[in-house]
């Protein structure tokens, strides 16, 4: 079925669904919505400085993620995905995650691979053309974060397959949530619609494995709305394989964080998978080859501005006292790391010719070698001027 | 997915059963190819307990052909595995086992169904370990029963290995005997590479000798199965067998054929087939795959490269038509018989 222009609405929920679990409202102020009820207790014991370290997070990746598009429009990255506008839905749920947690990132996650330990150069790596990955997952500085694929949805499919391993192997509900471990994965609206998706939630259900399905809905799959992806919201979704699924407003860090952490424990403590639907927007392009205007208003845009994330959680930081000397510290901090991206991007400098023959197989391959050798003498017959 | 009635075929499942038809670790047994993978993956559940099977119908039924019979009743349901019916899914979570450090081994039950997991093979399994830039390894083997001469019906029949030897990152082989298929099975789980594993499934029924204490190639050699001194046949699988009949028809006509079986499709071992058409000077490629852009296109243009001087005549190909597979009661003209064979190999005597 193909919808009409009048039946298509950019979203298929909002905000202001009483459904969505919402601690902080758009102003900032203190406003759980009914579905944030089971949640507050752990969001009263949030210190200060956990409340100050979300805030830092979403500005640092901010302004990173700036330098970023900058960059490719100056033609230093051949392409760039902006995380701009979805940061309260990555640090709420990536600071949810314990250390021996595992991640599966789309490829927009740029504040939870920082998060958990991915220099931010790596990922520039990838975007630059310099490979197809740029980090280990299993290095532990990496914080078990998983490369970006630009397949979207195949990595549902890894994940649960991950936590299947994890299930077999006895490594959650063991009753020692020090110990358990479990997978979030990251995917989009768009993806939602990809057959591999509900092949993992199928798998992740029958395997009733130690998962959350993290969906941020920023309402647009490049220049299709979401309605064009479901006639029924997505969190919906989550119930039908028999899962809990939650929908949370995505532009709230606090929120984020709370249904997240709560999720992830259940699923850590051997209780199964899980789905949440953070709401959010993509308040920039899709990618830098994309042009939003063609497809969406600016109406819409300035609507969704005035729910951003980060000035959301100044105004509530403001409003219980934190002091000019902390946002003044972040603003400082935030500019190195944009400082910090732009130099070292310029010093990334070129691959040697023949990497592009490495780890095609893991053992030696002929073809490969063959191949290899005939390009380097290939190569090395111009001499000099090569 | 649908599948055909396993009545397809003279199955041996009744006859035998689960743990008591191991075959001890030592000695010479006479197997079918199906029981000898069946043992194959016995030994390798056995020596490591980071072996998985999954699939479609491999538990209490088996699989259906029974390769996998009495397994899951030996080794339990967490190592061979009924998955959901799903087979992006089936190989999909296989590359995240193998991420949390299992050897997968999945069963995709017929050729034509492997194509909904084609994207986790080609986009992602084949590309794990490049991508990584070698972080990760990707010991994960699809095994896909392939191939005609059982009067199946659509999507049961094919041959679809051309699409997996184009695709860097993948190791595809096919065994042509029982005694084959019992060690390359434990070669491809222990191969550190992702191996696409064709079994030739009318080659499943019949008995060969399989000698379970010694190896006898590496995975990745090809093997001279039969001498001779005019031409050269070679092929893989199933075919293995239509190539020896071809070549002890034309031995009553006078023609001495030597016959090669592929066994490893991607790499190829060019060695033995090299060393053969120098010594024939002619060589005739058989498959049942369609002809264009295939297997036999890569091997006949690499040996006319390699072994230009040496050849009396151009290497001739033998395969299924450009057409789909088609319906059952015409395979026999689609494939390739002895006498399709034949009439290459006449052809290239006449150069």
């Amino acid at each position: 079925m193909t919808p009409t222009e009048d039946s298509v609405p950019t979203h298929t929920s909002t905000p202001a669904d009483s459904a969505v679990v919402r601690i902080l409202a758009a102003d900032g102020t203190l406003t759980p919505s009914d579905a944030a009820e089971p949640y507050l207790a752990l969001v009263e014991a949030l210190t200060d400085a956990e409340l100050e370290g979300f805030y830092r997070d979403m500005v640092l990746i901010r302004a990173f993620d700036r330098q970023a598009t900058n960059l490719q429009r100056q033609g230093q990255l051949a392409l760039w995905p902006p995380s701009l506008g979805q940061e309260a839905a990555q640090v709420g749920s990536a600071r949810a995650a314990r250390p021996q947690d595992h991640i599966f990132p789309s490829y927009r996650e740029h504040v939870v691979a920082r998060i958990r330990g991915v220099d931010p150069i790596d990922i520039i790596r990838v975007m630059r053309g310099l490979t197809h990955g740029g980090w280990d997952p299993t290095d532990p500085r990496n914080g078990n974060t998983h490369i970006y694929t630009l397949v979207l949805g195949s990595q549902t499919l890894h994940a649960t397959g991950l936590a299947m391993g994890l299930v077999f192997d006895g490594r959650c509900g063991t009753g020692d949530p020090e110990r358990d471990e479990a997978v979030i994965v990251y995917y989009g609206d768009g993806a939602s619609s990809q057959g591999d998706v509900h092949e993992a939630m199928v798998f992740a259900a029958s395997f009733q494995t130690p998962e959350v399905f993290f969906l941020q809905n920023n309402q647009w799959a490049i220049s299709v709305p979401v309605a064009t992806q479901s006639r029924s919201p997505l969190h919906k979704r989550g119930a039908g394989y028999g899962m809990p699924s939650i929908p949370v407003d995505g532009n709230d860090v606090i929120a984020s964080w709370a249904v997240t952490k709560v999720a992830l424990d259940e699923a850590r403590a051997g209780q199964g998978p899980r789905a949440i639907e953070a709401l959010t927007y993509r308040m920039g392009a899709h990618t830098t080859s994309d042009d939003p205007t063609k497809y969406r208003t600016s109406e819409e845009e300035r609507s969704w501005a005035r729910r951003d994330p980060i000035e959301r959680m100044h105004a509530f930081l403001r409003g219980r006292g934190a002091s000019d000397a902390f946002f003044a510290d972040v603003e400082a901090e935030a500019e190195a790391v944009a400082d910090d991206a732009r130099i070292r991007t310029t010093q990334l400098g070129t691959i040697p010719v023949d990497t592009m023959f490495d780890n095609v197989y893991s053992e030696a391959h002929p073809l490969v070698d063959q191949q290899r050798q005939w390009f380097a003498e290939y190569e090395a017959s111009f001499g000099e001027d090569s | 997915m649908t599948t055909t009635d396993t009545s397809t075929g003279p199955v041996t499942g009744g006859a035998v059963t689960g743990a008591g038809t191991t075959p001890a670790p030592s000695g010479v047994e006479n197997l079918p190819f199906s029981r000898a993978l069946n043992a194959g993956l016995r030994r390798a559940l056995a020596e490591s307990d980071r072996v998985l099977l999954l699939g479609e119908d491999i538990g209490p039924l088996g699989g259906v052909f029974r390769v996998t019979e009495g397994l899951q009743a030996e080794f339990g349901p967490r190592r061979v595995i009924d998955t959901p019916l799903a087979e992006s899914g089936i190989v999909g979570t296989a590359i995240g086992l193998a991420m949390a450090g299992f050897r997968p081994v999945c069963e995709i039950q017929f050729d034509g169904f492997v194509f909904p997991a084609f994207d986790q093979i080609t986009s992602q399994l084949a590309k794990i370990t490049y991508r990584h830039e070698g972080a990760l390894q990707m010991p994960v083997v699809i095994r896909i029963p392939y191939g005609g001469h059982i009067g199946a019906v659509e999507h049961h029949q094919e041959s679809p290995e051309a699409y997996f030897t184009h695709t860097p990152g993948l190791r595809v082989v096919s065994p042509s005997t029982p005694n084959d298929a019992y060690w390359m099975i434990q070669d491809a789980i222990a191969s550190p590479d992702p191996v696409i594993f064709l079994e030739p499934k009318s080659r499943y029924w019949p008995k060969g000798e399989v000698d379970t204490t010694a190896r006898a190639l590496p995975l990745h050699a090809s093997r001279i199965v039969r001498r001779g001194t005019d031409v050269t046949l070679v092929g893989h699988g199933a075919m293995v067998t239509t190539l020896l009949q071809a070549a002890a028809l034309a031995e009553s006509e006078g023609t001495s054929c030597e016959v090669v079986d592929l066994r490893s499709l991607s790499p190829v071992d060019y060695g033995p087939i090299l060393d053969s058409v120098r010594r024939t000077g002619r060589m005739v490629y058989a498959q049942e795959a369609p002809g264009f852009t295939s297997l036999g296109s890569e091997i006949s243009a690499t040996v006319m490269e390699r072994a230009f001087y040496a050849l009396e005549a151009p290497v001739l190909r033998v395969s299924g038509f450009d057409t789909p597979f088609p319906p059952a009661k015409l395979e026999g003209k689609y494939l390739p018989d002895a006498d399709r064979i034949l009439e290459a190999v006449d052809r290239a005597l006449a150069y």
